[in-house]
């Protein structure tokens, strides 16, 4: 029997996947004002991860616990994680933050307050996303597992954990896939391809409803928030330049050849 | 290709003199001659039909359209009209030797206006370009359709579709505007209309709407197009009785009301039929008789999610759902869409479809598939086993507008199969006085059988109308009426 898990999922609420950003015009922010936000996809597929753990094996899963620091609005994030099936969730709210200034509550800051809080509740798995699709960072787990000095396996394909409590993690590399192994405590990032979540049943957002969050801020956890960057401006990508379509394979050469192309 | 029809005899033959003509007007690269090139618009889109026209010509503009139907028109030439080619009943491919004026070439935005939503474009622009066009401007076009990507504008109204949100905003009869037209001898026929209430006259521009390319040319239209919803919500459910699926829908007008905005019913042998072709997940794993798909677009998010929760736990509540889902972000939501709109494609795939599109009274509106099924094992039928040849007999569809699609799926198109079919699904939709074509359209193949839901009467004055604007009938010439 191995020893039984008790899961962290760090989560974060972001701008919908489908939804394309727009920086305002002062160029400092993206436009927040009116737009979906969603649970980002990487934290989706990590929560999916939990819940088939606890699937695979009876007993395997003690509690599977989510996480999510930032505004009050972050609520939204663990409602959609505890509707997927998690037990419960608490957030930590971060004064001064909001949906406009999301970004100044950065990977570091957000890595310490997950350490404090393992500290504080104790864990021996922890799994998210391996980066938010608002920021890019890709460096929030791996923080987390440095301070917590824990072994670490990121961009998961595949998660197995064996009856002697050692966990076996896929990741695609260049030119094939490389599994690691490691005994827990253990820090897992998630890629793409770990898994399809699950749609979330009806059933299931009635009973999140009845589910405990609680409440925190980063002073009951004794960690400093204050951003360390700074942003000196946004933009948005270069509009894509209209093509142009050519009536021959010779003129298409010439083309490509005005432009340096070949 | 068709026995049982000859070609009339009273159209004229392409010659050399012809082409000559159509060269002196358009382009080279707006006339099609080589049998490569014809393919695409002589065959329609379900490979069913087939037609040998030997000329395709693409004007890219109202008065080269108006130039090409006054030639064919004192010539005799016969021509159909062509859109994206993605129409269901055969009307879009020539049968004989017509003339296809294909419609793509034509595809200009030419005005929209911010105030009042109307926007006024060329017959040849593609449903989903347009829609983004609006989208742009915050506003929606008033229909949607599986065939989005392909289809035209123009295309739409000459068979007056239906699609996934007539539930919501209505009929095309209501919100086209205006409509320009080439008729058959050439005259341009301006009647692009910009006002919602014009009382003046007999509303021509209705004839044209749904007309399917056999009164004349569709080259620009005018549509009220509404605000695009800020707020969108998609549930998918499962059920296990026809008669829940009703009492749901029923829910769904009283708790949903103003912001209900599709309710699509699908069974499960379609639900099979999509899991099998499909790369996507399942929206709910376990099996159910039926399912329904609802969305809702409204424009405040907490009030719109609050509706929409109390009508699901009303409808769990009173044991109306088993089981359902809730789409949590966009892409879930486009996933679900895209599952339900999966159903023709992966029927498509065993081969051929025989498809009706029928709308009858809600209340009898599944028993027409159970009787069909029935009706194909009294004849000595198997269905789905590995012999057969019928892999599939499935009904889904806009439940909301009372409207089935009942398909049944083949390995290859047989006489055999049509004979066991026809005129035994028209006879049924005649007995309950629904409709043999909701939303498809005539066209080709569903001619013969205009008489099972329009009586003689009907039919005379739609001869009538047919013969004023086109004496000669070259307009997409044997079919429709
Ligand atoms: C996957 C799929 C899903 C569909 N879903 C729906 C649905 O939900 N609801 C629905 O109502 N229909 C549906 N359809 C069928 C629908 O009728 C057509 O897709 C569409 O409306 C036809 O547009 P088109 O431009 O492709 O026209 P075509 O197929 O090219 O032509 C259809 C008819 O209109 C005539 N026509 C086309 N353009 C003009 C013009 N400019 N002037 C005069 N006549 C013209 C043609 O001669 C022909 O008779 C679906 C089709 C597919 C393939």
């Amino acid at each position: 029997m191995p020893p039984r898990l008790n899961i962290i999922v760090p989560v974060k609420r972001v701008i919908d996947y489908a939804i394309k950003p727009r920086v305002n015009s002062a160029k400092n922010i993206v436009e927040t004002n009116g737009v979906k936000f969603s649970l980002n996809p990487f934290c989706e597929i990590a929560v999916e991860e939990a819940i088939r753990l606890r699937e695979s094996k009876k007993d395997l899963v003690e509690s599977i616990t989510l996480v999510s620091a930032g505004s009050a609005k972050a609520q939204d994030a663990l409602r959609s994680g505890l509707a997927m099936g998690a037990d419960k969730a608490t957030l930590i709210e971060c004064p001064g933050i909001d949906d406009a200034k999301s970004l100044s509550l950065e990977p570091l800051a957000v890595a310490k307050l997950l350490k404090a809080y393992i500290d504080k509740e104790g864990a021996n798995l922890v799994i998210l996303g391996k980066q938010a699709i608002d920021d890019d960072s890709n460096q929030t787990g791996q923080m987390l597992a440095g301070l917590l000095n824990w072994p670490q396996a990121t961009n998961a394909s595949n998660v197995a954990v064996d009856d002697d409590g050692i966990v076996s993690v896929t990741r695609e590399v260049d030119g094939g896939s490389e599994t690691l192994s490691a005994p827990l405590p253990i820090v897992i990032t998630t890629d793409l391809r770990l898994n399809v979540p699950r749609y979330t049943k009806l059933q299931d957002i009635m009973k999140a409803k009845k589910k405990k969050t609680d409440k925190l801020t980063p002073s009951d956890l004794g960690v400093d928030i204050a951003p360390r960057l700074e942003v000196v401006s946004l933009s948005d990508p270069p509009k894509r330049l209209g093509g142009s379509k050519v009536d021959s394979v010779d003129s298409l050469i010439s083309k490509l050849k005005d432009v340096g192309a070949i | 290709m068709y026995p049982e029809i000859i070609r009339d005899p009273r159209f004229g033959e392409l010659t050399q003199a012809d082409i000559e003509y159509f060269k002196s007007i358009l382009p080279e690269s707006s006339i099609l001659q080589d049998d490569q090139d014809l393919s695409g618009y002589n065959i329609d889109s379900m490979r069913k039909y087939n037609g040998q026209s030997r000329l395709v010509l693409k004007p890219r503009s109202t008065e080269e359209v108006s130039k090409i139907m006054k030639h064919c028109g004192e010539r005799k030439l016969a021509v159909v009209p062509q859109g994206g080619n993605t129409g269901l009943v055969g009307g879009s491919v020539p049968v004989f030797d017509e003339i296809v004026i294909s419609l793509s070439n034509l595809n200009k935005i030419r005005s929209f206006d911010e105030v009042s939503g109307i926007i006024v474009a060329d017959a040849g622009c593609i449903l989903e370009a347009t829609d983004m066009f609006l989208a742009e401007h915050g506003y929606i076009f008033p229909l949607d359709l599986g065939a989005k990507g392909s289809c035209h504008i123009g295309g739409n109204v000459a068979t007056n579709a239906g699609g996934l949100r007539l539930l919501r905003y209505g009929s095309l009869h209501g919100s086209v505007l205006g409509v320009e037209a080439v008729m058959a001898d050439g005259t341009i026929v301006n009647g692009l209309g910009k006002l919602r209430k014009d009382n003046t006259g007999y509303d021509i521009k209705q004839l044209l709407i749904g007309s399917e390319g056999t009164l004349g040319v569709i080259t620009g239209v005018s549509v009220l197009c509404p605000k695009r919803s800020k707020v969108m919500n998609v549930a998918f459910f499962g059920l296990d009785s026809y008669e829940k699926v009703q009492k749901a829908f029923v829910k769904a007008k009283s708790d949903l009301g103003e912001i209900l905005s599709a309710f699509e019913f699908m069974d499960r042998e379609s639900q099979d039929q999509v899991a099998q072709f499909s790369e996507l997940r399942r929206p709910l794993d376990e099996q159910h008789n039926f399912y329904v798909l609802v969305e809702t677009s409204g424009s405040n998010r907490s009030h719109d999610e609050e509706k929409l929760q109390e009508y699901l736990e009303g409808l769990m509540e009173a044991e109306i759902i088993d089981d359902g889902v809730l789409a949590q972000d966009e892409t879930q939501m486009k996933n679900i869409w895209t599952w339900r709109e999966g159903i023709p494609e992966s029927l498509a795939r065993t081969g051929g479809v025989y498809k009706y599109d029928v709308s009858i009274p809600l209340e009898d509106l599944y028993l027409m598939v159970e009787d069909c099924r029935a009706k194909l094992v009294e004849k000595g039928y198997e269905i789905g086993t590995e012999e057969s040849n019928i892999v599939n007999v499935v009904g889904y569809g806009h439940l909301g507008d009372g409207n089935l699609h009942l398909n049944v799926a083949v390995k290859s198109y047989s006489k055999d199969v049509e004979h066991a079919l026809e005129p035994w699904v028209y006879e049924w939709i005649q007995k309950r006085q629904g409709s043999i074509s909701a939303e498809h359209g005539l066209g080709f193949a569903k001619r013969p059988y205009l008489k099972y839901s329009k009586d003689q009467s009907m039919i005379n004055l739609m001869k009538q109308v047919k013969n004023v604007y086109d004496p000669d009938g070259i307009m997409n010439p044997y079919k429709y009426i």
